[in-house]
């Protein structure tokens, strides 16, 4: 690991004024960070200690939503009782992540921006346009089991890890920041992640030194949630292919539904074509399969992954069943 | 750097990168924890910090100046050993016993949370605390046993949870 100066923040105020200088990364549970600091993957010079900050509470939200501090642990966002009983496609999706251990000290910042875990991005002697922007991208044309099938560039491949990320999208979350300036600046989540494009490094809208200091939720959604993870192993693994699935029935045909995925791009992908297959809809396989065609018109494997293609389909199509039934 | 571990003081300097798990076996010359992989992957590092669980390997030690870090020479010895300790010895959860430190830090943690009712990923509902051996199997997924230990060390477990639940419910049936 290279060495880095330490600071503590005091306050998210204090944290932004310094958070925006050259080689500063705030750090809350550090279980990514650090991580990628042994491997010299990054190799900030200054780490600002954001973890001791008043952002770990919960709170209800005039609209009648819910406030999640970003340093929020995901083991105690999962058991919150609100969250069980209004959001359990949140709660699901954080159990369905890394291992209790993990969960006690991952942040809910934290999570929403962990890095690919493209083996290329965590090998410094391979080319890695997000590790190092112009060195080429050795998932292309190399192993690429784990990575993206949809929004892939020539440039990157890779997928975004999070499973709660994926549960925020579908419940249409929005993600409240501070900057350095003292502004406060509200995204909604579907905004927040970028795809590759020509700059696989920049993986999301913030800008530097920008704090996360809450996530909203709106009120709880209409329907039945769901989250399905499909991986290698039957815990402690990332997803091959997720999906969160919030859908309601009235009167033998599906009002509404927000359907996010994980394992497949670069962000929780969600896309409005698939939910216009639906809504109106009777629900049954015929539906289902013009949905799943939808989501993957424009899919594209490249060799290894090209299994996550027909994995995707089956794994929305019972999701679908499940949320119906 | 001042730190309380095991209820006691030490004041070392170590440098700034120092991770917790090498705080601990390094500086203050406690080696009951393991290392591992060093990348949060097998949870031999596994200790309590505040009652909770987390993997040493993956959080620098001077982020827990202000913090009670409890290890497993904290929480039995040799002659008085914890009742996880003792469940492991009387089922053989182990061979090499490399993993077990960090098997019994974890489970000390994993009965905390389930006391509280926290739900799994394998939870029935999100509501259901109940304890069988496939709940103890998720709950301690983070915790890699390359002997392959397991059935014992789900054994081990349940036996002290079990117990600690009897207990509770005499607890509750002397206070009705
Ligand atoms: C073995 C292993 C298995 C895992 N399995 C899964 C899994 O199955 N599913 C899953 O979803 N995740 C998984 N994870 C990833 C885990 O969820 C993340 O490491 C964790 O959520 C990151 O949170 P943190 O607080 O530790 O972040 P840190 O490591 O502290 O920070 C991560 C990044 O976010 C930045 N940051 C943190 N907080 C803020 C903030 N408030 N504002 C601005 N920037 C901020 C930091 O500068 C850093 O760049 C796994 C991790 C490991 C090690
Ligand atoms: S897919 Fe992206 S992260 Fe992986 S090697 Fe290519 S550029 Fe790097
Ligand atoms: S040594 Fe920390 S998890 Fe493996
Ligand atoms: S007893 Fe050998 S690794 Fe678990």
């Amino acid at each position: 690991m290279k060495s880095f100066d330490y600071a503590r923040a005091d306050s998210a105020e204090a944290a932004v004024a310094d958070g925006g200088s050259e080689g500063t990364k705030f750090i809350a549970g550090g279980t990514n960070l650090l991580d990628l600091m042994k491997l010299q993957v990054e190799t900030p010079a200054r780490l600002i200690d954001i973890s001791r900050l008043d952002l770990a509470s919960v709170e209800a939200t005039e609209a009648g939503g819910l406030s999640i501090g970003a340093l929020v642990p995901n083991a105690d966002l999962a058991a919150h009782e609100v969250v069980r009983r209004d959001y359990p496609v949140l709660s699901r999706a954080l159990l369905a992540g890394a291992s209790g251990q993990l969960r006690n000290k991952a942040s809910t910042g934290g999570n929403l921006l962990q890095r690919t875990r493209c083996y290329y991005f965590y090998d410094t002697t391979s080319a890695c346009n997000k590790r190092a922007p112009g060195s080429g991208c050795a998932a292309i044309g190399g192993f690429n089991r784990i990575m993206a099938v949809l929004g892939t560039s020539d440039q990157c491949i890779a997928t975004h890890p999070s499973d709660m990320a994926v549960a925020m999208a579908a419940l249409e979350a929005t993600v409240v920041t501070l900057k350095a300036d003292g502004d406060r600046r509200r995204i909604a989540l579907a905004d927040f992640h970028r795809l590759p494009g020509d700059t696989p490094h920049i993986e999301t809208v913030l800008e530097p030194g920008e704090l996360i200091t809450h996530v909203e939720l709106p009120p709880a959604p209409k329907g039945r949630q769901v989250y399905r993870k499909v991986r290698d192993r039957a815990s402690y693994a990332f997803a091959l292919v997720s999906i969160a699935g919030i859908v309601a029935v009235e009167d033998g045909r599906i009002a509404s539904a927000a359907l996010a995925f994980g394992g497949l791009a670069h962000k929780p992908w969600r896309d409005p074509a698939v939910e216009a297959a639906l809504v109106g809809h009777t629900p049954g396989d015929a539906a289902f399969a013009v949905a799943a065609d939808a989501l993957l018109a424009d899919a594209r494997g490249f060799g290894s992954n090209d299994f996550k293609i027909p994995l995707a389909r089956r794994t929305l199509i019972a999701t679908l069943r499940e949320l119906t039934a | 750097m001042h730190f309380t571990i095991n209820g006691q003081s030490f004041d070392v300097e170590p440098d700034i990168r120092t991770s917790l798990l090498d705080l601990l076996r390094e500086h203050v010359g406690l080696t009951g924890t393991k290392k591992g992989c060093d990348h949060g992957q097998c949870g031999a590092c596994t200790v309590l910090v505040n009652g909770r669980r987390i993997n040493s390997c993956l959080t620098l030690a001077v982020m827990h100046q202000d913090d009670e870090v409890t290890t497993i020479e904290g929480l039995g010895t040799p002659d008085d050993l914890h009742p996880l300790q003792a469940a492991f010895v009387r089922h053989d959860g182990f061979q090499c016993g490399y993993c077990t430190p960090g098997q019994i830090c974890s489970a000390v943690g994993m009965l905390d949370e389930a006391a509280k009712g926290w739900p799994s990923h394998v939870s029935e509902s999100l509501d259901d605390g109940a304890l069988t051996d496939e709940e103890i199997r998720e709950r301690m997924s983070g915790n890699l046993c390359r002997c392959s230990a397991y059935p014992n060390i789900v054994d081990a477990i349940r036996e002290v949870a079990d117990g600690a639940r009897d207990e509770r419910r005499v607890g509750e049936e002397a206070a009705a």
